[in-house]
C-alpha cells in the first residue's frame, strides 16, 4: 500500500540554521501518528514543508505517492492542514468560508453535504452563519478545524490543535478527530503532551534539534522509559537519607521523586515510616514528555 | 477553473461587502476634487478649446480614482491577509501561481471600473461629457486598472506591514497620480517638467484616457496606449516571477 506520508533525507537550512537534518519517515494509511519535541525542535517546520509553505533545501516528501513539490496540485488535495495559530478571514461568516475554502481546492456545491457534516460533527452549527470575526476562541478553533478539513483530505495534520483549549472543547476535538480516524483518515498531530500523544495516537515520533531522536509505537516508547512522579507534603519537611537519590526536586513544602515504577512507591513509604515522618499529602504523577524526552536525549549523547 | 473563479468570487464579496469605504468614499472623495477644483480655476483656466476646465477635469478624476482603488484592492487584500496569517489557507491549495495572479488581478479590475463607472455617472451630473472614442476609453480603463491591480499585487506581497504599504501608497502611486496631469495638461509645464512627466506611466493612461472623450490629448493615444500596454506587460512578469518563486509567501 502507497504511504500516506513519506519523507526522504529531508534537509532543511534557515540561512546558517541547519533546521531539518535528514528526516527519513514514513507513515501508513489509517494511522494516528503523532510528532512530539520541544519548542524549536522542527515540528512546525517539517508540517509546513509538508504543506508546501516551505521548500526542502533537500530530499523528497510525498503525500499518497504525490511528490508535495514536483506533483504539489494533488498533493495539497489529499491534504489538510490545521495551522497552530487561530487565523482567520474577518469578512465572511464560518458557512461561506467553508465553501470558499472547498472551492479553491476545485469542489463545488456537491461538496456542500460534506461540509454541512463537518459543521456538525465540530458543533458549529449554531455559528455557521456568524462572521469569523465574531467568533470566541473556541469557536474560531473549530473553526480553523472545519477549514483544513472541507475539501475532504484523506491524510490530516494538525499542528497543536490544543495549545490553549479548555477540557471539554478539548475532549470534543479528539472526540471528532478519532472519528475521522476510524473512518480511514489518516492523522497526524504535534503537540506538548505525551499523555495526549499516549491515549490516541498509536505511533510516535520525537525530534530534537532538527533529527528524529524516537520512533517507536506508543506503547514501545512508554515501556521503555517507564517513569513516575511522586510528590509528597511531609511533616517534618525533610526526606530521610536513603531517598535522596530519587528526589528530583523541592517546590512549595513538595517533595518531588522520581520512581521507576509503582511498585516502589511502597519502599518509598516504608522508608518514610521508619524515619517517623508523616505523609500529609501525596500524589503520583505520570511523566510527561519532557521526562521521557530527557531521559531518551539523555541516552543518546 | 472553480479554483480560480472562487478565488476571484470571494476577492469581489471581500470588497463589496465593505462597499460604503471601498466604492462610495473614493466617488466622494472625487466629487469634492471637482467641486473645489471646478470651482477655483473654472473661469481662469482652459487647456482644450472649446472644452470646459470641468469636462476636463473629469476625465483624469474618473481615471485617478479608477487607478488608486485597483491598486487598494489587491494590495489590501494581500496585506491583510498575510498580517492576520489567513493567507496559508490560499497557499494550502492548489491554485497555481497564475490563477491566483488572474483572480486578484481580475478582481482588482472589477473595483477599479465599478468606482470609475460611479464617479463618471456621478459628474455626468455636474456637465455634460462628449465620448468620442467609447472603445479606446474602454481600453485605458481596462489597461490602467490593470496595471495597477498588478502593482497591488507586487506591493501586497512586498510589505509585511500595513505602513509599508501605506508607504507605498504615499511615495509612488500618490506622486505619480497627482503629478500625472489629473488636473493640468502638460503643455502648461515648463519644458523640463514636461520630459519628467513623460517618465510617469500614469501620465499616458489619464492622456489617452482623456482622449478618447474629447479626441485631443497632449500626445498621440497610439503612444499611450504602447507605454501602458508595455508597463502592464511589464508589470505582470514581474509579479508571476514573484509569485513563481515564493517571494515572501513561501519559505
Amino acid at each position: 500500500m502507497i504511504p500516506a506520508i513519506r519523507i526522504d533525507q529531508l534537509h532543511k537550512y534557515f540561512g546558517t540554521l541547519h533546521a531539518l537534518q535528514g528526516i527519513d519517515l514514513t507513515i501508513a494509511q489509517g494511522e494516528f501518528f503523532a510528532l512530539l519535541g520541544p519548542n524549536g525542535a522542527g515540528k512546525s517546520t517539517l508540517i509546513n514543508l509538508l504543506a508546501g509553505l516551505l521548500r526542502p533545501s533537500s530530499g523528497n516528501l510525498s503525500v499518497l505517492g504525490h511528490d508535495v513539490v514536483a506533483d504539489y496540485a494533488q498533493a495539497r488535495r489529499l491534504l489538510g492542514v490545521v495551522p497552530q495559530e487561530l487565523v482567520f478571514d474577518p469578512f465572511f461568516n464560518v458557512r461561506e468560508m467553508l465553501r470558499f475554502q472547498a472551492g479553491y481546492f476545485g469542489l463545488g456545491r456537491k461538496n456542500d453535504p460534506w461540509i454541512d457534516e463537518v459543521i456538525e460533527g465540530l458543533g458549529l452549527a449554531d455559528k455557521a452563519h456568524t462572521n469569523m470575526r465574531a467568533l470566541s476562541g473556541g469557536m474560531k478553533r473549530r473553526a480553523l478545524i472545519a477549514q483544513a478539513l472541507a475539501h475532504k483530505p484523506p491524510v490530516v495534520v494538525l499542528d497543536e490543535p490544543t495549545a490553549g483549549v479548555d477540557v471539554e472543547l478539548r475532549q470534543m476535538l479528539w472526540e471528532f478527530i478519532k472519528k475521522l480516524n476510524r473512518e480511514g483518515h489518516t492523522i497526524i498531530l504535534t503537540t506538548h503532551y505525551l499523555e495526549e500523544a499516549e491515549t490516541l495516537c498509536s505511533r510516535v515520533a520525537m525530534l530534537k534539534q532538527g533529527r528524529i531522536v524516537a520512533l517507536d509505537s506508543t506503547e514501545n516508547l512508554l515501556n521503555r522509559y517507564p517513569g513516575k512522579h511522586l510528590r509528597l507534603k511531609l511533616e517534618p519537611s525533610r526526606l530521610p537519607e536513603a531517598l535522596h537519590p530519587l528526589l528530583r526536586s523541592v517546590e512549595n513544602g513538595f517533595h518531588t521523586l522520581a520512581l521507576n515504577e509503582a511498585a516502589q512507591l511502597e519502599g518509598v513509604l516504608a522508608d518514610l515510616r521508619n524515619a517517623g515522618i508523616r505523609v500529609e499529602d501525596l500524589q503520583l504523577i505520570e511523566a510527561d514528555l519532557e521526562d521521557v524526552f530527557v531521559q531518551i536525549v539523555g541516552s543518546r549523547s | 477553473m472553480i479554483g480560480v473563479y472562487t478565488l476571484f468570487k470571494k476577492e469581489i464579496l471581500r470588497f463589496w461587502k465593505v462597499s460604503f469605504q471601498t466604492v462610495l468614499a473614493p466617488v466622494i472623495t472625487a466629487l469634492l476634487y471637482l467641486l473645489i477644483f471646478s470651482h477655483v480655476l473654472e473661469a481662469h483656466v482652459q487647456v482644450y478649446p472649446g472644452v470646459s476646465y470641468t469636462a476636463f477635469l473629469i476625465p483624469g478624476l474618473v481615471m485617478m480614482s479608477l487607478l488608486q482603488n485597483a491598486f487598494a484592492n489587491s494590495s489590501s487584500s494581500l496585506i491583510q491577509s498575510k498580517v492576520m496569517g489567513n493567507i496559508v489557507f490560499l497557499l494550502l491549495t492548489p491554485l497555481s501561481y497564475w490563477e491566483f495572479f488572474a483572480a486578484f488581478l481580475a478582481a482588482a479590475v472589477i473595483r477599479g471600473l465599478v468606482v470609475g463607472c460611479c464617479v463618471y455617472l456621478v459628474a455626468l451630473f455636474f456637465v455634460d461629457l462628449p465620448l468620442q472614442h467609447p472603445l479606446l476609453m474602454a481600453a485605458f480603463a481596462l489597461a490602467g486598472s490593470a496595471m495597477l491591480g498588478a502593482l497591488g499585487i507586487i506591493a501586497g506581497i512586498w510589505a509585511e506591514k500595513f505602513d509599508q504599504l501605506a508607504a507605498f501608497q504615499n511615495f509612488i502611486i500618490m506622486p505619480l497620480s497627482f503629478l500625472s496631469g489629473v488636473f493640468y495638461s502638460i503643455h502648461s509645464l515648463p519644458p523640463f517638467w514636461q520630459q519628467v512627466s513623460r517618465l510617469n506611466p500614469f501620465f499616458y493612461m489619464i492622456d489617452g484616457f482623456r482622449y478618447g472623450f474629447f479626441g485631443q490629448a497632449d500626445i498621440s493615444p497610439t503612444i499611450s496606449l504602447t507605454v501602458v500596454g508595455i508597463s502592464f506587460l511589464a508589470l505582470s512578469w514581474l509579479t508571476l516571477r514573484m509569485l513563481k518563486s515564493g517571494y515572501k509567501l513561501r519559505g
